[in-house]
């Protein structure tokens, strides 16, 4: 039933990109999200295309399986393109009953479902190819000079590898639970919204419970193995920079570099 | 009344290449007033099994009768189904929600639409029947013991007067004496009650006690459907499915190739008794 939710989707093969240091993707992204803002014509969009291409067939994760997870912003995208469309001001090309489409609005409507195609599928690429736990000790090395001025850096990465962690247990649970409720005559999916809400009591409440129990287990074992937090704590895998990830870093400044040199709106 | 099951298999994930079936051409018929004990090792088929048996699943292909009639039928009723065939599950006490002991057990009751007086005349039968004593009856379930919760859990599905009673793994994570008191509690509903019996287990102890008939699961298969003693005779086939035969049953095999003349056609301790004793007094 819940089991076909995928979140935080890890896709599991050897490829260049997996080898990645986590802060090169996570910074890659980064990079690659300014690239698409930078990009003004037509040449800077397939410059940003070209990177992308690479990405994903460096990445050995199969198109298919990545366009999967488009499937849930395409709402999104559709609401995007249509307001883009009918609400921008310009030279009319088209006119029907109030409706007038512009010129500027066609180009605007096509630009940002591109942008925002491009953002998912870019972001998708860092974690399909990256374990959570790895983007979490990535961010938290990533940010760790702001250690400095005091930002907990280290439990805020903490929290989020757990939470991380902790959703397809959650979601599991959810399962086990709505078919115990479910053998005793509980009905999910029927009834108007109040009726439904108040079903969903019987859910919620050993959820949260399950869910502290959990938490209490969880901290139990952390502090029986002595942790206590940032200070002195070391690594089993010490994050280090290797070539392939200087070369990435060449190759995403040359991106971003000539996307903007070419990708300004005078060469157009 | 009678739960068939007519080669029915059960994948998981049909449309990916992550196809599991869980459930390969399996057929059995469980008959009115048994003792079925289900059994098997983790991964083995059997949740899915028993989640078939209230209409939680439905057969990818293959047919599941209850009273003669296809639980897959677009008519079929499956809350009358669910209040026919109760289902405990695993740790049951993790569906606690309800403030009080009573009126959680008369949550299962007020879904089938009752009327008040009937769901706690039912609420406070199946917990009189669960051994509940009455000054815990309106106390918070979260602040009982282990064994205690489970009961009331148990008592959640009875008060559905099930004709047919499925516990999966009932006595998981309880100790001894809790063990042994959810064991008695299931015979008594069997033997008193009348209620048809299910129980899941990879205790070979607990169920070759109780139980009239086995059914043996692996991989999705059923590969023995038989009275305990005739189970227990493919030692070796058991052992590799990752099972294990009664432990006094063990004992008798090594008494019998000790060179002692016992049979070790046995399963429980009471007959292993009185089997040492024959030999002995001889």
């Amino acid at each position: 039933m819940l089991r076909d939710i995928t979140l935080g989707q890890y896709y599991q093969t050897d490829s260049l990109i997996h080898r990645l240091d986590p802060r090169t993707k996570i910074s890659g992204t980064f990079f690659f999200i300014v690239t698409i803002f930078m990009a003004k014509n037509v040449l800077g969009y397939a410059i940003a295309a070209a990177f992308l291409v690479m990405c994903i067939k460096l990445s050995k994760v199969p198109f298919k399986y990545m366009v999967r997870g488009m499937k849930a912003i395409l709402l999104l995208l559709l609401i995007t393109v249509v307001f883009n469309l009918l609400m921008t001001p310009g030279e009319v090309m088209w006119s029907f009953w109030k409706i007038n489409i512009t010129k500027e609005g066609l180009e605007n409507a096509v630009k940002m479902a591109l942008r925002l195609t491009f953002l998912i599928l870019g972001s998708g690429i860092m974690t399909l190819t990256t374990t959570p736990n790895s983007l979490t000790d990535g961010l938290e090395k990533l940010l760790g000079p702001l250690k400095k001025i005091r930002v907990p850096v280290h439990e805020i990465a903490m929290m989020m590898s757990i939470a991380l962690r902790f959703i397809p247990i959650l979601i599991e649970e959810t399962d086990k639970i709505m078919k115990a409720q479910m053998a005793r005559g509980a009905d999910f999916d029927s009834g108007n919204i109040f009726k439904r809400a108040k079903a969903l009591i019987p859910l919620l409440v050993p959820l949260i419970i399950s869910a502290f129990r959990r938490a209490g287990d969880l901290a139990m074992a952390m502090e029986a193995r002595c942790y206590r937090g940032d200070v002195g704590r070391t690594r089993m895998k010490p994050l280090h920079y290797e070539k392939r990830d200087y070369i990435a870093y060449l190759v995403m400044i040359l991106t971003l570099v000539m996307c903007i040199v070419f990708g300004r709106k005078i060469w157009w | 009344m009678s739960i068939i099951f007519n080669h029915v298999c059960h994948s998981y994930d049909t449309d990916t290449q992550l196809k599991t079936d869980a459930l390969k051409d399996v057929s059995f018929k469980i008959d009115d007033g048994e003792f079925v004990g289900l059994i098997g090792h983790t991964g083995s088929g059997k949740s899915t099994l028993v989640q078939h048996m209230n209409g939680l699943m439905l057969p990818t292909s293959g047919e599941v009768y209850f009273d003669g009639k296809d639980i897959s039928d677009k008519e079929y009723s499956l809350k009358e189904l669910r209040s026919n065939v109760g289902l405990v599950f695993q740790y049951p006490e993790h569906q606690l929600f309800e403030a009080t002991v009573f009126e959680d057990v008369c949550f299962g009751p007020k879904n089938l639409g009752l009327e008040k007086k009937e769901v706690e005349l039912r609420a406070f039968q199946a917990l009189k029947l669960v051994g509940m004593k009455e000054e815990l009856f309106y106390q918070s379930p979260f602040d009982m013991s282990g064994g205690q919760k489970r009961r009331v859990a148990i008592a959640g599905v009875l008060a559905m007067k099930p004709r047919v009673l499925v516990l999966d793994e009932p006595t998981a994570g309880l100790d001894p004496k809790g063990r042994d008191e959810i064991l008695e509690l299931i015979k008594k509903l069997h033997d008193e009650e009348k209620i048809t019996i299910v129980l899941v287990s990879h205790s070979m102890d607990d169920v070759a006690n109780y139980a009239q008939r086995i059914l043996v699961m692996n991989k999705g298969e059923l590969i023995f459907d038989d009275t305990p003693k005739n189970v227990f005779k493919h030692v070796n086939e058991l052992e590799q499915m990752g099972l294990a035969i009664p432990q006094v049953t063990y004992v008798m095999h090594a008494l019998s190739e000790a060179g002692y003349d016992v049979s070790t056609d046995i399963s429980t301790l009471p007959e292993a008794v009185t089997e040492i004793l024959r030999i002995k007094n001889r």
